[in-house]
């Protein structure tokens, strides 16, 4: 054992501590007006894209009762051998909430990411 | 309750999975130790586990019968029951998911009190979480009592009495840690309980050479009902859409994710499993359209699943797939009735059986337990005695009167720094009156024709706005009363939990 090398030295770490000295969650916490204003932000960024979200829902699938209201043979119109009614109201409305809900997770999370970036940055 | 038929099915498939639920609830109990692990398993569960049990939990009776029936009665309108079912949960995903797990409260009423901070508001929400939760409970005690009539030939009261004897021993033995394995569990039994017997019918359908009911109208969403109609339609839209949010089994799942991103993930693998699964009940429809029409004349729509696997199959392979959709139906009955009971118990134990009685004071699980009883007990004796109002109607004014007090409550809580207690208080007042009088309404009126019916039978699209509206302006009249850590909550809700920041 004791002519082995010594084991190399390893550095033991913590979890990674996003609080530094004199960074900007100071502000927030002491609910300073430029805390207030990264609050804001963050918040108006994260409603935005929800209500961004939101419209596109109304535009595709809320419309559609009102068309099939003012156009009666629409939704009787055959494609892919179903009647286009059911083909979308059955099937494709689906694949097309999920795809909303996924695009929606992945901004949400990017927003909170540069958030965190934004405020564990030190004053220069 | 047909006196030829074979029970044989029936009773080994109730029997299967009564047996199999209360043997994974009791696996689960040895992972059940505090009263953490009984109201929201202590926060660890993973997105995908916890995912097939939200699924499992949500997918009810209302469901697994009810959108079948429906579309063979009513047509392709009907389709916007499961489209809103599912739709709700995109709405709840980018309002609501995030903000309200990082909020680190237990249920709706502790959420509300910690935002406001006001005994008031948490009481208002105790009284509806129960109206709510109850609303949603009778349907699937009287769902199983269909099922047991027309798959066994029992009388109707067994269904009630035996779902809620095993919901009671699950819940009291195990609480919300080994429910979530139950649940997880019977997402997926109740997915292959309605994929097999469908695919197999497809295949019998199209080697009959692929009949069409040349059903006329049938078929085309809103092709009647004009103006009227189109009011039901959009009225629907916004109570599944939006209510959704708002019913307590569904919040209290969300509490057992152990971040606001899991809370996020979760909500998404919710959207593909829900978006699978209901693919497959209006096909039940659209094949009992051509082969068991006389069922919607004779107002047995609900019994739709469970019998077509019979007329259109004989012999082992009909009773074998009879077999497989009762057991599926009896997991939704019984997921869906334990996680109402749980945030039903939960709330009866903070608030009810919790408090000082006498000099007395019940602990953590012993009064969660007693909860559990009342919470499952009254809409069981209930079901017993109150006319079947259709499951899949039943639980469509849970959702309306979910939408029109919650909702409001949520998004103002989440998103607006201005609300007040006051303000709750009035909205939630405004949105829960006006649907109740609507519910109570829509039972009275045996025949409901006309403009008023319309309006009460569907109310969502007037009590929302009402709500909201009456929220928003009590709060700006009583701006004074803006609790003074509403800065510090919102930090809470909306920052991500890796940033080291003082969340009150």
């Amino acid at each position: 054992m004791s002519q082995a090398d010594p084991p190399e030295r390893v550095r033991v770490t913590g979890p990674p501590r996003r609080r530094t000295p004199g960074g900007r969650t100071t502000d927030i916490d002491a609910e300073t007006r430029l805390g207030d204003m990264y609050m804001g932000s963050l918040l108006r960024e994260q409603l935005r894209l929800a209500l961004g979200v939101l419209t596109v829902l109304a535009l595709t699938v809320g419309v559609l009762p009102l068309l099939f209201h003012l156009v009666p043979g629409l939704s009787g119109v055959g494609v892919l051998g179903l009647p286009l009614g059911w083909l979308l109201l059955g099937v494709a409305v689906y694949p097309w909430l999920l795809a909303l809900g996924w695009a929606y997770v992945r901004r949400a999370e990017r927003n909170e990411d540069d958030f965190t970036e934004l405020v564990s940055e030190v004053e220069k | 309750m047909n006196p030829g038929l074979d029970a044989a099915p029936g009773i080994v498939a109730v029997t299967l999975v009564t047996v199999a639920t209360l043997v994974i609830g009791t696996w689960g109990l040895r992972f059940s130790r505090t009263t953490s692990d009984f109201f929201v398993a202590s926060r660890t569960v993973r997105p995908r586990l916890n995912a097939s049990a939200i699924g499992g939990e949500y997918l009810s009776a209302a469901s697994f019968l009810g959108v079948a029936g429906l579309v063979l009665t009513f047509g392709a309108d009907m389709l916007w029951y499961p489209v809103g079912w599912t739709a709700g949960y995109l709405v709840l995903l980018v309002l609501v998911a995030a903000p309200l797990r990082r909020s680190g409260a237990y249920t709706l009423p502790d959420f509300a009190e910690a935002r406001l901070g006001s005994r008031g508001v948490r009481s208002v929400c105790s009284v509806l979480v129960v109206a709510v939760g109850w609303l949603y409970l009778l349907p699937q005690f009287q769902g199983a009592g269909i099922t047991l009539s027309s798959t066994v030939g029992a009388p109707t009261w067994l269904g009630p009495i035996i779902v809620g004897m095993v919901v009671l021993a699950n819940v009291t033995s195990g609480g919300m840690r080994s429910i979530t394995f139950v649940q997880a569990f019977q997402y997926w039994l109740k997915l292959t309980a309605l994929l097999i017997p469908v695919t197999v019918l497809l295949a019998v359908w199209a080697g009959d050479s692929a009949p069409t009911a040349g059903g006329g109208t049938w078929s085309v969403p809103l092709a009647a009902g004009g103006g009227q109609g189109l009011y039901v339609t959009y009225s629907l839209i916004i109570a599944t859409f939006l209510g959704t949010m708002g019913l307590p089994h569904v919040v209290v799942r969300f509490y057992t994710n152990p971040d606001g991103r899991a809370a996020r993930r979760t909500t998404l693998v919710v959207l593909a499993l829900l978006g699978v699964f209901y693919l497959l009940p209006p096909v039940y429809g659209a094949l009992g359209r051509i082969y068991a029409p006389e069922l919607a004349t004779a107002g047995r729509s609900d019994a739709l699943v469970l019998e077509l696997p019979r007329i259109m199959l004989d012999g082992p392979a009909g009773e074998l797939l009879t077999g497989l959709v009762t057991a599926g139906a009896f997991a939704a009955f019984l997921s869906t009735s334990s996680g109402l009971s749980i945030a039903v118990a939960g709330v009866l134990s903070q608030d009810v059986t919790g408090r000082m009685w006498g000099g007395h004071r019940l602990g953590g699980v012993a009064a969660f337990r007693l909860g559990a009883v009342v919470a499952v007990t009254v809409p069981c004796i209930v079901a017993l005695a109150a006319p079947n109002l259709g499951v899949a109607r039943a639980v469509g004014l849970a959702f309306a009167m979910a939408a029109s007090t919650f909702c409001p409550l949520l998004l103002l809580g989440i998103w607006w720094r201005r609300l007040t207690s006051v303000g709750a208080i009035a909205g939630l007042v405004a949105g829960g009156l006006g649907s109740g009088v609507a519910i109570a309404w829509t039972l009275a009126v045996s025949d409901p024709e006309g403009w008023a019916d319309t309006l009460m039978g569907q109310p969502a699209a007037w009590t929302v706005p009402l709500a909201l509206v009456t929220m928003v302006v009590v709060s700006l009249l009583t701006a004074a009363r803006i609790p003074a850590h509403t800065g510090r909550f919102l930090v809470r809700l909306h920052t991500p939990e890796t940033l080291d920041l003082d969340r009150g």
